[in-house]
């Protein structure tokens, strides 16, 4: 995670070999290089420990989202539902609290992460078993998990959330390491561990080409269907996060499926499947992180932030595009037709 | 051959075509729009209430018209192979400037639809350039894009700004008989959009351009430019739409289309209507046929007063059965199609 960044620096003068080494994510860690600089310039503080562990802990749960997004996008497909997952995830909790008071913070948390992979799972079954594009069958799944939470709380969510549920999102576990660090470094771990398997590497052989990947033995209706069933369930995971630190709110997860799309592109994973790290997607997730600091620390209005967030992230991605393109595309058929 | 063989091969063909035909997604959403307007009806009276009267007509026809305009838009751009996430602020910003510009004095009406053509027309200017010439995926420029439209919104106005005079708000409020005169609207835009799809150059260009965008470039199709085109078609719909709503709101609300989910809604509409979201199939005649089916379900739902989160909900549900239905089809009816 953000020990890679260091790695950039080196070996200049075979910028080939170093992207190819860091499988395409290049860019995005140049830039979440530079936006730490900057961060460092506008405010000399930000590398205390303790605001350092802060910053990462704000950054877990849209981390834990682009490692569960990339890979569902790496296998060439969509996760639009994990907005609604987290949003609905906090509101189940706070539910279920109100009915067994007493359950204890595992339990629930057991409960909210095996409700999340049902959904990734049902997901995963529409689009691979009656061929859904995912792109609609997430949207659509949205629209009900949205719909049915609501229409469950009567339209505005009410309870709260103990402390002790409450404590992965917001507390320390020991000595000043907060939770939701050690929950975010664990994911990450598992999320590179998996795709260093026979399974990660059948799940970019299916993004990369669906049909050779059949034709060569892999179940891609099973390994697709694995993929939401994964992302599902680090929404959930991220709905503990989000819980914890934010409350209870209608509100929790609403956007989050875009920011976690962003940051796996920002992270130089193709939309479309076959290419890119989860590496590099969680780095991505982390540069948005830091570019929302950023933008805060610098005292722009709130309301411009999102245009500024709009046009550094097309940049983003329009550099990371072009360097791509020379770097590892030199197909001849690209060179010559018409423009 | 004996004299009864060409009858019988005629009728079989006749039948082969009428399948053909009815598995032809636009058909089908038109037999879908009709089978839910008699379900609505059956149901309705079955309750006591009055579905087919001329007020709830007309409403039906007046709520077919924003996303009717939105989603004309995105089919022209989904068709090439693109997306379009920015539409919900444009609609926002349009009615914005349209208010403003027109500030309640009649004088000013030309001016203001000028202005707002122009504005929509540089946005998907802006889209077409960043998707072709930077190499964004579209997704990702489109939402860019929206970022920056909603910063710019979120900046300047806190608030419903501007009025627009009477002779204005009539597009929004006449009717001739129970036809709102918007509809005769949206009945041009789709004529238009219409014959360009299919009698024009630019239409099979963008057919050839969503199929296979590689062959089409290899078969001398100016790709890029046909993108960029779509794409200015698609935000020329939109304002068209922006226009509508500030007839009928008589100001500009600056969530005038976040509100309403028109990003999400008219992909929906699009797909629904059987144009497939990989680009270069699909057309026109379904787009408006998955919008009125969208359209009656919303007035069924309210004459039963259905509870709007629940609504969602069932929505949602639609949405992912009519997909699957036309995948269905499409896989049992594609090896026909080829042979």
């Amino acid at each position: 995670m953000t020990t890679e960044t260091p790695t950039t620096p080196k070996a200049p003068g075979r910028p080939a070999r170093i992207a190819a080494l860091l499988g395409g994510g290049a860019p995005v860690y140049a830039l979440l290089a530079a936006l730490l600089v900057a961060l460092a310039v506008t405010d000399p503080g930000f590398y205390e420990p303790d605001r350092l562990l802060a910053f990462i802990r704000r950054a877990a749960p849209l981390v834990l989202l682009a490692a569960g997004q990339y890979l569902v996008i790496v296998c060439g497909q969509f996760d639009l539902s994990v907005g609604a997952i987290v949003t609905a995830g906090v509101v189940v909790a706070a539910e279920l609290y109100s009915e067994f008071p007493g359950a204890h913070w595992l339990v629930v948390c057991a409960v909210l992460l095996g409700a999340g992979a049902l959904v990734g799972l049902v997901n995963g079954l529409i689009t691979t078993g009656l061929g859904v594009p995912s792109f609609i069958t997430t949207l659509g799944m949205m629209l009900i998990l949205e719909g049915g939470v609501f229409f469950w709380t009567g339209g505005s969510p009410q309870g709260y959330l103990p402390d002790d549920f409450r404590a992965i999102g917001r507390d320390d576990v020991f000595g000043g390491l907060p939770w939701a660090v050690l929950v975010c470094a664990v994911v990450g771990a598992g999320a590179v561990a998996l795709m260093r398997s026979g399974f990660g590497r059948t799940l970019i052989a299916t993004g990369d080409s669906e049909r050779a990947a059949a034709l060569s033995g892999v179940r891609v209706h099973r390994v697709r269907t694995v993929a939401f069933v994964l992302s599902g369930a680090a929404a959930a995971l991220a709905a503990v996060l989000v819980g914890g630190f934010s409350g209870v709110s209608a509100q929790a997860g609403s956007g989050l499926e875009f920011e976690a799309i962003t940051a796996v592109v920002l992270g130089g994973v193709l939309l479309g499947g076959g290419r890119g790290s989860v590496v590099a997607a969680m780095a991505g997730a982390f540069s948005l992180t830091a570019l929302f600091t950023l933008l805060n620390l610098q005292g722009v209005s709130g309301a411009l932030e999102s245009t500024v967030q709009g046009a550094i992230v097309i940049a983003a991605v329009g550099l990371g595009a072009a360097d791509w393109s020379r770097l590892r595309r030199r197909s001849p058929s690209r060179g010559g037709p018409p423009s | 051959m004996t004299a009864g063989s060409p009858a019988a091969s005629s009728t079989g063909r006749l039948a082969a075509r009428l399948a053909w035909r009815l598995s032809d997604p636009a058909v089908g959403v038109w037999l879908a729009a009709l089978g839910v307007t008699l379900l609505g009806w059956i149901v309705v009276n079955a309750r006591g209430g009055d579905f087919l009267t001329q007020p709830n007509v007309t409403i039906i026809l007046q709520n077919c018209v924003a996303l009717g305009l939105i989603a004309l838009g995105q089919t022209m751009v989904i068709l090439t192979g693109s997306l379009d996430l920015s539409v919900a602020y444009l609609v926002s910003l349009g009615t914005l400037v349209a208010a403003e510009t027109m500030d309640g004095r009649e004088g000013n009406i030309a001016w203001a639809v000028l202005v707002v053509l122009l504005l929509a027309g540089a946005v998907g200017l802006a889209n077409g350039l960043i998707v072709t010439g930077l190499r964004v995926n579209a997704f990702i420029a489109t939402l860019g894009t929206a970022l920056i439209l909603r910063g710019w919104i979120e900046d300047t106005y806190t608030g419903p700004a501007g009025s627009v005079p009477g002779t204005f708000r009539r597009l929004g409020y006449d009717r001739i008989g129970p036809l709102p005169v918007s509809v005769f609207l949206l009945a041009a835009v789709a004529v238009a959009l219409w014959l360009i799809c299919r009698r024009t150059r630019l239409g099979h260009h963008m057919y050839a351009t969503g199929g296979d965008e590689h062959a089409a470039r290899l078969s001398g199709v100016r790709t890029h430019r046909t993108v960029i085109l779509a794409h200015v078609l698609c935000s020329l719909c939109v304002g068209a739409a922006a226009l509508f709503l500030a007839a009928r709101f008589g100001t500009g609300s600056p969530w005038a289309g976040t509100e309403a989910r028109y990003d999400l809604e008219s992909i929906a509409a699009v797909v629904l209507g059987g144009t497939l979201l990989a680009g270069g199939r699909g057309g026109v005649v379904g787009t408006l046929g998955g919008v009125v089916v969208l359209a009656v379900l919303d007035s069924v739902f309210n004459q039963l007063s259905v509870d709007p989160f629940f609504k969602n909900v069932l929505r949602g549900v639609v949405i992912i059965a009519a997909v699957a239905v036309w995948t269905r089809r499409r896989r049992r009816g594609a090896p026909r199609r080829t042979a």
